[in-house]
């Protein structure tokens, strides 16, 4: 297409925006709005998938030993445990060591040690898991593998819980997914309309158009144009917005107690272009799909 | 009729037209030529208008073949049928100017469709504005303007793409005297630059002026054919 026509459409479509400038703006604040919303999940999720990878590099395994006055074959043990596909490390942890540790975390309670005749915990092994075996049935089979050695008495991941936060993330990322679905179609259907309306009291002048030679796509350009701008301006509007909120949350957290723990990060460039492509495509379908159906009748 | 070309530009066999159960038009077959100013006239309801209408593909036929410039109407799909009516030059009864559009952007919209430049177009809508004599209104708004001002601008839409043939329905019928002499002046100087013009009218003025053939019609029939 010649750049003299894209200017003519563009200008055209610029003209019918400005012309429909309540319609337009109903129609660029929705698809903002559903924008604010898909990309919140987004965000929530690039951020929590932030904070889980912090929280999965502590999962290790605690496996305690059974009861041995004269413990001699600890080197054969940790071999045995580090030949378990998954294992990373295992590190031994005397129960002499295990309660000077107490003793030390505890210290503000240190006279509930001084009656203690003699040790009640046991030897142990911190197993420390490879990055790939991190997934919560993973854990759940190797720790199940260690338990399974004659020494073993008992297997510990007090942070088994991460698996299922993981689960309850996913869960949500399917959430976030359906209604990412919804709000597209709802974006779709509410520029669908606007651009039917247009069409419609702009019928006579179309008819006019076709009778004096003007082809399909010298009447659809304009409209496609108006879609794709709908959808960007939306699209900007939408991830302008989560980006002011975004900056407001990073502030509070940035005061608060956690604010060690994690960074918290804006969508990528990336994401954000991928979100703004999405929504000039809502706004194109919705364009194709009224004058499919305008210009077939 | 001398300066007549003998090679038919629109064929017409045996075309029928239904709406429903009114028939429009019956067993109609006609030839018009290449540069003859060709008048079809008839009472209203005749089937005057509906035979513009078909040749422009405004309406289908409902039996028969229709020929244009050699294209067989029934095989044109409609994403072509723009390729059809640009080589027409339709003057409408209501004029169907677009209310919205300066009278500059309703002449430059054919040549737009076209695809041609800007510079070209605003070069030839000039000219023909000023052809018609309405170069000095090429601002205003249609609906500003009298009747016969804006059928001036639709004479100047049907010509400025250059085509082949002009369909006018009726072009004089809502004008004054003196309005229907200058449109009937603009319509005889396409004629005289080599082009073709099928005007529905029932003024028996213009036919006699016209000078051409003059079908009349009477309840969709071809009563007879008339030279001047």
């Amino acid at each position: 297409m010649k750049a003299g026509m894209m200017t003519l459409f563009t200008k055209r479509a610029i003209q019918d925006i400005l012309g429909n400038r309540f319609l337009n703006m109903v129609t660029v604040i929705t698809i903002a709005l559903s924008i604010l919303i898909v990309s919140s999940f987004t965000l929530f999720f690039i951020n929590a998938m932030d904070v889980m990878d912090v929280w999965k590099k502590g999962i290790r395994i605690m496996a305690y030993l059974k009861p041995e006055p004269d413990r001699k074959n600890i080197a054969d043990i940790r071999h045995t445990i580090q030949s378990i596909d998954g294992v990373q490390e295992a590190v031994f942890i005397s129960k002499a060591e295990a309660l000077n540790l107490l003793k030390a975390q505890m210290h503000r309670q240190a006279s509930l040690f001084e009656n203690l005749k003699e040790n009640p915990l046991p030897d142990a092994f911190e197993v420390r898991i490879i990055a790939a075996s991190q997934r919560s049935e993973e854990v759940e089979l190797l720790a199940a593998r260690i338990e399974s050695l004659p020494e073993i008495e008992e297997v510990e991941y007090g942070q088994s819980w991460v698996g299922k936060f993981t689960n309850i993330i996913n869960l949500f990322r399917l959430a976030g997914y359906a209604i990412g679905v919804l709000f597209f179609m709802a974006a779709v259907f509410i520029v669908a309309n606007t651009i039917r309306i247009v069409l419609y009291s702009r019928r006579e002048e179309i008819e006019i158009m076709r009778l004096v030679g003007a082809a399909d796509g010298f009447i659809q350009t304009p409209f496609y144009i108006e879609g794709l701008i709908l959808g960007a301006l939306g699209g900007i509007i939408g991830i302008g917005a989560l980006f002011l909120i975004f900056l407001l949350i990073s502030a509070n957290v940035q005061q608060s107690p956690a604010a060690g723990m994690f960074q918290l990060r804006f969508l990528s460039i990336k994401s954000t272009g991928g979100i703004l492509a999405g929504s000039m495509f809502a706004g194109w379908l919705g364009c194709f799909l009224s004058l499919k159906q305008f210009l077939r009748s | 009729m001398d300066a007549v070309d003998k090679n038919p530009i629109i064929r017409l066999f045996h075309v029928h037209k239904r709406y429903g159960p009114k028939n429009a038009l019956i067993d109609t077959t006609l030839d018009i030529f290449k540069n003859e100013f060709l008048c079809i006239s008839g009472p209203s309801g005749a089937g005057k208008t509906t035979i513009l209408k078909l040749l422009y593909l405004g309406e289908p036929v409902s039996e028969g073949q229709v020929l244009v410039d050699g294209m067989n109407l029934s095989r044109i799909p409609p994403k072509r049928f723009h390729l059809l009516r640009r080589k027409f030059g339709i003057i409408f009864q209501d004029y169907k100017l677009i209310a919205t559009k300066t009278v500059f952007e309703n002449v430059a919209l054919v040549l737009e469709a076209m695809g041609k430049k800007r510079g070209l177009i605003r070069k030839k809508v000039r000219s023909v504005l000023r052809t018609v004599g309405m170069e000095e209104r090429h601002n205003s708004l249609p609906p500003s303007l009298s009747g016969g001002e804006q059928q001036r601008i639709a004479i100047a839409r049907a010509v400025v793409g250059d085509p082949l043939i002009i369909l006018a329905d009726e072009p004089t019928g809502n004008l004054d005297d003196v309005s229907a002499e200058v449109i009937f002046n603009l319509l005889k100087g396409f004629h005289a630059r080599g082009g073709t013009i099928i005007v529905a009218t029932h003024d028996k003025d213009l036919i006699r002026k016209a000078g051409g053939r003059t079908v009349y019609l009477r309840q969709g029939r071809v009563e007879n054919i008339t030279n001047a």
